[in-house]
């Protein structure tokens, strides 16, 4: 990922900071432009809940080189408390602690080094309560 | 009142047993567990760093403080393990907490003395009216060589403190420092492992240090160690606070709420203020706390804190540390531990 990128990212990596629709008064995430329910441009800022529940998951066990040495993990996509989905690594557990409606909490990790000497990616995942 | 309005912990859930490690190799278990009093360490998961662990602490601080994040003036990091050599660990915290741009941020590094430096930095800020308030933080995820004792205590948690002058949780009653140039154990710019003096890091490193530092902050605030409900030393392993615990008159049950490094480890910055948190946890209002730590190269800060009514309400909103040290643990082998840790030489 390229380092402008990344940087400019930083709020909805971080904090989870998302766009409510002015309009419509949905929620997208990743922040939008545009109201991807009813087109409307305005937003406010908000930040998204660090509970939810996971909806669906699956087990990785033939990873990008980034993640091999990780293998097998998890990788699940979780409701957050204000209704909108994230996909996530759902780590500190075995593939099989997983389960459909199991709450999880948000926490801040490292996504991935950039190689041996570039920055180092910082993000979200989720741990089972 | 200048004291801490808040504080917070974490410690990863990965562990190793002292058992696993002797046994590579090739020592006795029982042996090394006595010598040392170590049972087992917290381990970092792989995506886990100072950086991260710096964050929930933070965030549990933040749980038990009634105050808007973007109050906080000053962040100040503690680590050996800063995850960069070039680019602070401070701006990454701050920047997940969103008290980012109107801060002043630094890193300290002082061997396992820089969580309370920046303690000691952050009251400083608050005393002089610079900041409303300041967040400290110690945290580490340290490495010890392959089969060297540090192997056996080397590990990764955190703590991080708020400090302030409203909602005071325990008060500043006095600080003192003690520091002289002392090689005990060092680590030089690119090794990966870093090298101590064996027999040397104790009476003329550790021992000096913390009981040079303890004996004058007791004669500067004209107190008695019976005058203290606990005392926590910093924790190389689990005699040595034990030992000046005892040569400084205090007694063991003062010790023992901090004393968490038999299930922790040391976890460096973090090994001091983690057992201060931890007692904390326990602590009543009225309460009497002595912490002093101990940096190789080598210095120590003490610190006395009396613990205010206010502890009360704002304990049970985040998680204790006994409650982290005890809440199902994942142990991992010999193999899995030198995986998560970097140990192993890989193809690129
Ligand atoms: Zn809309």
């Amino acid at each position: 990922m390229p380092t402008p990128r990344y940087t400019r990212e930083i709020p909805q990596r971080y904090r989870l900071e998302a766009n409510k629709c002015k309009n419509c008064g949905r929620i997208s995430f990743p922040p939008r432009q545009i109201c991807p329910h009813c087109g409307g441009r305005n937003f406010e800022r908000t930040r998204l809940s660090d509970q939810g529940k996971i909806v669906t998951f699956t087990t990785i066990r033939v990873a990008p080189t980034q993640y091999s040495s990780q293998v097998p993990y998890s990788i699940a996509i979780v409701e957050l408390n204000e209704g909108v989905r994230i996909t996530t690594q759902v780590v500190d557990c075995k593939p099989e602690d997983l389960g459909v409606g199991k709450p999880v909490k948000i926490v801040f990790r490292k996504m991935y080094p950039e190689g041996k000497t570039g920055i180092i990616c910082y993000g979200y995942k989720a741990v089972l309560v | 009142m200048i004291g801490i309005v808040g504080y917070g912990s974490y410690l990863p859930r990965f562990r190793i047993r002292a058992d696993d490690i002797a046994r590579q190799w090739g020592r006795d278990p029982e042996t090394v567990k006595r010598g040392l009093l170590l049972k087992e360490k917290t381990v970092p998961g792989p995506d886990e760093d100072t950086i991260t662990i710096s964050v929930e602490a933070a965030r549990n601080a933040l749980k038990r403080a009634d105050i808007e994040p973007g109050e906080i003036g000053s962040l100040y990091i503690g680590s050996e393990s800063h995850p960069y050599a070039v680019k602070p660990s401070g701006t990454v915290v701050a920047e997940v907490l969103g008290i980012t741009p109107e801060v002043h941020i630094a890193d300290y590094e002082f061997a396992c003395k820089a969580g309370t430096e920046a303690m000691f930095v952050a009251y400083s800020q608050v005393k002089a009216e610079l900041v409303k308030y300041a967040m400290a933080i110690g945290a580490d995820t340290s490495q010890g060589a392959p089969g060297d004792a540090l192997e056996f205590s080397a590990s990764a948690g955190g703590s991080a403190f708020i400090f302030g002058r409203e909602k005071v949780i325990a008060e500043v009653i006095d600080t003192y420092s003690y520091a002289t140039d002392t090689a005990d154990f060092w680590r030089r710019e690119g090794a990966f492992y870093p090298l101590h003096g064996g027999r040397f890091t104790g009476a003329p490193a550790y021992f000096k240090h913390i009981l040079g530092a303890g004996r004058a902050i007791l004669k500067k605030s004209n107190l008695k160690p019976e005058d203290f409900k606990y005392a926590v030393f910093h924790m190389p392993n689990g005699k040595f606070p034990l030992s000046a615990g005892k040569r400084l008159g205090f007694k063991r049950e003062q010790l023992e709420p901090g004393w968490i490094v038999p299930t922790m480890g040391n976890t460096y910055s973090g090994s001091s203020p983690t057992g201060f948190s931890a007692t904390l946890d326990i602590a009543k209002p009225g309460d009497l706390i002595l912490l002093v730590s101990f940096g190789s190269g080598a210095g120590s800060d003490a610190f006395i804190f009396k613990v205010t009514e206010r502890i009360e309400q704002v304990r049970d909103r985040a998680q204790k540390v006994q409650e982290m040290l005890s809440r199902e643990p994942i142990y991992l082998d010999y193999g899995q531990y030198a995986k998560f840790r970097g140990k192993i030489i890989m193809n690129e």
